[in-house]
């Protein structure tokens, strides 16, 4: 089960991360529970500067952006979880850490 | 990223910057036609009025899409966590001086900026040094600069930069001074220096999807400020057509002194954005009104507003709000004196 957060304060953008993020979990059947946190303090808690900004298991993936579908699929894929958003949008990301 | 689609997005790029500066060439050209054809001369003031408005929109959206997706690229490169680490543990003056033009190229939304200058805080940066940031971020922005440039030439879009840094580096001074730390909300200043300027968020990008980032930056700020460019220039037109020349002279002029404060008092509360505001402001200056008045009209209403005061209010108590908002704003009437006196 993978535990993935959408930090925000309720912008536009960030509805716009959760929906892409939703989608492509949908669209690919991951086992995942998505949560928003609006609560600044717990946003600052997370080191990010600015929102929205992207959560996946404790590990802070993007901030200030929203990412294409293809770029969170690799964000949300378990090789490259955590430890970089290398090979952007696309890429299998074999080539990352 | 495979081959194909670099491919594609450089050909894509290449394709639309030959087709903009194509097009940027033929709009006079273009609405000289038009207005013509339906029968108008640009003598009658239907016509003139016709005319700014058919050569001003397209010219202003053309100029506002290439800046913006340039600054969408840029945006890939300096995130706020790289200024972050910049600026922490600068002393005041350069630190200042850091923060204002890094305000200029690090991608900023008020809705953020709460967290951004706790961020700050939070890894050692001094609390005049945020505000420098603060202060030039919103008001040096790149539509802002894209219109000016557009509607005043690049001298007038230079000196609007040059402005906005001094009295985003002066006012952060002087609020660094005032050691107004015990004006932070409390469990802010507990906050304060209580992490290093270390950065949890990867930023690693690599070419193709730089791009994608400058073409999300002009939907979102495109796609957000095109209807206010066409009502601003909408009434700028009708000013040029209809209001006699020197009607602002009485009002706006160089020699009455007290229009810039008024000027300042009028912009701080009203709320618009650069893409508004400029149109407006030029078909002012074209019926006599002075440079310095318009300009700080024009600050005021684009670096202070309520909705970004609320905000702030979070984190700072009332006494460093109307602090910050005071020095400012006689930051900003200080440069329209100057202007008024100088040009």
């Amino acid at each position: 089960m993978l535990r993935v957060k959408i930090l925000g304060t309720g912008c536009a953008k960030c509805g716009q991360l959760a929906d892409t993020v939703r989608a492509v979990i949908a669209a690919d059947g991951i086992a995942a529970e998505v949560e928003k946190v609006q609560d600044m303090q717990e946003i600052i808690s997370y080191n990010v500067l600015s929102t929205p900004a992207l959560v996946v298991d404790g590990a802070v993936c993007c901030a200030g952006r929203v990412p294409s579908a293809e770029e969170i699929r690799s964000m949300l894929a378990p090789r490259t979880r955590g430890c970089c958003c290398k090979g952007s949008s696309g890429a299998s990301g074999s080539s990352c850490c | 990223m495979n081959m194909n689609q670099s491919v594609r997005w450089w050909g894509g790029f290449l394709l639309a910057a030959l087709l903009w500066v194509f097009v940027y060439g033929r709009l006079e050209g273009f609405a000289e036609v038009l207005v013509s054809s339906v029968g108008l001369s640009r003598a009658l003031p239907f016509g003139e009025a016709l005319y700014f408005f058919i050569y001003e929109v397209p010219k202003v959206l053309l100029l506002l899409t290439a800046v913006v997706f340039v600054m969408g690229v840029v945006h890939t490169f300096v995130s706020p966590e790289r200024t972050r680490a910049m600026l922490s543990g600068r002393k005041r003056g350069a630190g200042n001086m850091l923060a204002a033009a890094l305000g200029i190229v690090t991608p900023f939304c008020s809705c953020s900026a709460v967290p951004l200058f706790i961020g700050f805080l939070q890894a050692g940066v001094p609390l005049g040094v945020t505000f420098s940031f603060l202060i030039s971020a919103p008001m040096v922005n790149e539509v802002a600069l894209a219109l000016l440039f557009g509607m005043f030439g690049w001298k007038v879009a230079l000196l609007y930069m040059f402005m906005g840094l001094a009295v985003a580096v002066l006012s952060g001074m002087v609020i660094g001074r005032m050691n107004m730390e015990r004006h932070l909300e409390e469990w802010v200043q507990k906050l304060q220096g209580s992490a290093g300027p270390g950065s949890a968020v990867p930023l690693a990008m690599v070419w193709p999807g730089r791009m994608r980032e400058g073409l999300v930056h002009v939907k979102e700020i495109v796609g957000r400020v095109w209807v206010f460019i066409v009502l601003g220039v909408g009434l700028g037109a009708g000013i040029h057509g209809y209001v006699p020349e020197n009607f602002m002279a009485s009002l706006m002029g160089r020699e009455v002194w007290w229009s810039v404060p008024a000027a300042v008092l009028i912009g701080v509360p009203m709320y618009s954005n650069a893409a508004g505001i400029i149109p407006v402001v030029q078909a002012l200056l074209g019926k006599g009104a002075a440079l310095g008045t318009v300009m700080a009209f024009m600050m005021s209403v684009i670096a202070l507003s309520a909705p970004e005061m609320i905000i702030l209010r979070k984190v700072l108590r009332p006494r460093l709000i109307a602090v910050f908002a005071g020095v400012v704003a006689s930051g900003i009437m200080l440069v329209g004196f100057v202007f008024n006196l100088v040009l």
